[in-house]
């Protein structure tokens, strides 16, 4: 464990990124301490520039403290991003094992299944399914998940493809194992740094993906995020720029931070790799 | 001017800091005179390697470097060449042959195409005179139809025949110094013997110097001048190939020697008539399948093991030979049943486990375990040692406890401290996870092993610790052994009696020695000519 915490420090700016993440987490953890009250309460004070009448970062048209927005609204982007990768990760190693473990025929059940999913653009994708369901968070999570799953399910599939047939697992064949266990127990904890990797990236575009569906109003009315205050604010982008602005950049910064991280894990996972530089 | 070709004085190669030892190479001094062979044998680790790229200005810097020392050839110091004079020098006056062909042969580029590179480099040719010599030299090495194989890519030759085509090229422009890395270590025995006799053919047709670099003692009796055995980065021992091999007088030197299983197969030993296993008719085929919706040609066919009848008595080892492609693994994989057969009976206490379901199955998969080749792939790496050897028990019922405690016994019994229990296997030496492999295979106390060419990836003092392990073990456990082999010195020393594969069939089986003193099939004949240093064997056994 120390050993790979080495690994990973030697990276700057993995460790810058995770620096920012943890910066975000915990404004995000924060928000109902330094901004008690609902972000979505108006003021008298709409359009306020940063600074003015006590709005750090500025209000928006109707007077809602944009600080507390993007504070509240950390809070919304991240568990989205945590949880419609989790399941994703979740569906798409159930997928990958079973089509990469088996082979033939299920293997092609399998991959055309998921090749159905990959040949509609993702984010289009993702509009559909929440202008069908009902914006709320849960459509929002299950629209993200549905449309990423399928890149863990392939990459899954080929650690199983190549994993399968190593001479451990036809001695696990020798001791009568179960191909459960097989899957779970001995060749699952073999791919597992691959897919950290992967998962830790999908959080960002996760994110990402919450915040343009937010921003085309397709978020949940009731629930604080990043672009719903980008959304609302962008027709006001010319008279108050900061409305737009300061979570945008928030996105940006995390959405970075969480890629160097990414980099920084597959790089301390896969120390061969490393060798490029 | 001394008539050296070559003289290394005082080599020393660096290694970057943190490694297991500081130096690679250590007062290395080595010299070569025209129309010598030079044997340099050592382990995997001893340095071997990197000197013959030290020579050719192929260290892998910035990591690894000449540290001091001086090399020179035809009196100009290597270690002082500008990288365009070494350019210069490669390939035209040291060239190089590698192990795998297929990876030191370009595979989008003909042969062809690859020699006629070597020719626009160096010499001044047009590309008709080019194209001749090309067919000149692919016909020098004995290929046949050398104007279709100039136009041929590297996968349509077979492993001997691109070993050719490499010695051909390496040879083009008749260099000073051939070095040969291990040529011919991924080849079968018989493919084997004949690139040998083609680099000794050529060295006198070229009066080149060949440094060749080996592990083997057998192709060293076979084509060395002179000799010089390495251990961690030192040489200690050189001196001419009978000196070395007859009397050899460094200790490592003896070790590894006395290590080299001999020729002469041990004495047979006392057998019961019990058969414990038996195959009827075993057949197993390939491909030949169709895609999903059907398009498309089908998969090629490949029988892999025909009509294959063997049995296995109680107490014996019986050793299955073949050189690779003559589906002795496939075989030992039907008989364990990772892969399922055609057709055929797989005769275990009076059951065929050959048609057994899974589940029917799992209580059989006790009497029969395997060891596998690869050391390194055959454990789990995210696994503790511990948990590897007691799993097999607990699947089959036992409790936790008790596999764990008979889990230790069997580390010991292996040779390995009991802390090994609770460590990972990248901990381990190749030959200590041959260890823990075989440990997993005893703990379901099974009454047959299989093992698959156990030994051939370890290095030969370790192959001998391992292959008596393995009998003692045997003796211990009154086991019945099917010992899948290429290698027919490992052969000799372990097998009661041997079944000889080749294309899929057994062609001959008998008592080893019955089979090595008078053998009936012309293949098994072939095979055992083709052994590399039958003769030095003969004259220490006498």
């Amino acid at each position: 464990m120390t050993d790979f915490w080495k690994r990973f420090a030697r990276n700057r700016q993995a460790v810058l990124g995770l620096i920012i993440l943890f910066l975000v987490i915990f404004v995000a953890s924060i928000a109902n301490i330094i901004y008690p009250e609902d972000p979505f309460l108006y003021s008298k004070f709409p359009l306020s520039a940063p600074g003015e009448n006590g709005f750090l970062l500025g209000s928006d048209s109707i007077g809602r403290d944009v600080a507390s927005g993007i504070s509240h609204g950390a809070k919304t982007s991240l568990l989205i991003g945590l949880i419609a990768t989790l399941a994703a990760v979740f569906i798409g190693v159930i997928f990958g094992a079973f089509a990469g473990y088996y082979g033939g025929f299920v293997d092609d059940i399998l991959m055309r299944v998921t090749e159905v999913f990959q040949t509609i653009p993702s984010f289009v994708f993702a509009i559909l399914l929440v202008a069908i369901m009902k914006p709320s968070i849960e459509s929002v999570v299950i629209a993200i998940t549905v449309v990423s799953w399928p890149a863990v399910a392939r990459l899954v599939r080929g650690e199983f493809l190549g994993l399968k047939n190593r001479e451990f697992v036809q001695a696990c064949h020798t001791l009568g194992m179960g191909d459960l266990r097989i899957m779970l127990a001995e060749i699952l904890p073999n791919c597992l740094s691959p897919i950290i990797v992967i998962g830790s990236l999908m959080v960002a575009t996760a994110i990402l993906i919450e915040s343009g569906l937010a921003f085309l109003g397709l978020g949940d009315p009731n629930v604080m995020s990043w672009g719903f205050i980008i959304s609302d604010g962008r027709s006001m982008l010319r008279v108050a720029w900061w409305i737009c602005t300061f979570p945008g950049i928030a996105i940006l910064i995390t959405v970075l931070a969480i890629n160097l991280v990414g980099e920084g894990l597959n790089d301390a996972l896969n120390p061969r790799l490393r060798e490029r530089n | 001017m001394t008539d050296n070709l070559l003289k290394i004085v005082n080599l020393d190669i660096a290694l970057p800091d943190g490694s297991e030892r500081e130096l690679a190479v250590e007062n290395l001094n080595i010299d070569l005179s025209p129309g010598e062979t030079l044997c340099i044998v050592g382990e995997s680790g001893s340095g071997k390697s990197l000197t013959a790229r030290a020579l050719m200005g192929l260290l892998p810097a910035p990591h690894v470097r000449v540290q001091q020392g001086s090399i020179s050839f035809c009196g100009e110091d290597l270690t002082q060449a500008s990288e365009p004079r070494m350019r210069q020098i490669r390939g035209s006056e040291i060239s190089m042959i590698f192990q795998e062909p297929m990876t030191a042969l370009n595979p989008v580029m003909t042969i062809g195409t690859q020699i006629d590179e070597v020719f626009r480099y160096h010499a001044e040719m047009s590309s008709k005179e080019r194209r001749k010599r090309a067919i000149q030299l692919l016909e020098d090495v004995h290929l046949p139809d050398p104007k279709q194989i100039v136009a041929a890519y590297p996968h349509e030759l077979s492993g001997g025949q691109r070993q050719r085509a490499m010695i051909a090229m390496a040879l083009a422009l008749e260099p000073k110094i051939l070095i040969a890395d291990e040529p011919t270590t991924a080849l079968d025995v018989t493919t084997q013997a004949q690139i040998l006799k083609l680099i000794n053919e050529m060295q006198t047709m070229h009066k080149s110097g060949v440094l060749f670099i080996t592990h083997d003692f057998g192709v060293v009796a076979d084509i060395a001048d002179r000799v010089a055995v390495m251990q961690y980065g030192r040489v200690v021992e050189t001196g001419t190939v009978d000196k070395v091999l007859n009397a050899p007088e460094h200790p490592y030197t003896k070790a590894l020697i006395s290590s080299v299983p001999s020729l002469i197969p041990r004495a047979s030993r006392p057998r019961s008539e019990e058969i414990v296993l038996s195959g009827q008719k075993i057949e197993k085929s390939f491909g030949g399948g169709k895609s999903l919706f059907g398009f498309g040609k089908p998969n090629r066919f490949v029988l892999a093991v025909k009509d294959v009848n063997l049995e296995l008595r109680r107490g014996e080892t019986l050793g299955v030979v073949g050189e690779s492609g003559s589906g002795k693994s496939t075989l030992a994989r039907c008989i364990i049943r990772l892969l399922d057969s055609n057709s055929g009976k797989i005769m275990l206490d009076g059951t065929d486990i050959g048609s057994l379901g899974r589940s029917d199955m799992r209580p059989f998969r006790a009497k029969i375990q395997m060891i596998f080749q690869d050391p390194f792939a055959s454990l789990n790496p995210r696994i503790k040692v511990g948990q590897i050897i007691s799993q097999g028990p607990i699947i089959q019922g036992e409790p936790k406890e008790r596999a764990e405690a008979r889990a230790r016994e069997l580390l010991e019994i292996v040779g390995l401290d009991e802390r090994a229990f609770k460590r990972y296997p990248h901990e381990f030496s190749g030959g200590q996870r041959q260890r823990i492999g075989i440990a997993r295979a005893l703990a379901l106390d099974p009454e047959i092993l299989v093992a698959d060419e156990p030994v051939s990836a370890l290095d030969v003092s370790i192959q001998a610790q391992i292959l008596k392990l393995l009998d003692e073990i045997r003796e211990k456990m009154n086991l019945s052994m099917l010992f899948i082999t290429h290698d027919l010195r490992v052969a000799a020393q372990v097998c009661d009696r041997l079944a000889v594969m080749r294309y899929g069939e057994i062609v001959e089986t008998g008592a080893t020695k019955d089979i090595f003193d008078s053998p009936k099939h012309s293949y098994t004949r072939d095979l055992l000519a083709a052994v590399p240093g039958q003769n030095w064997d003969r004259t220490t056994a006498v």
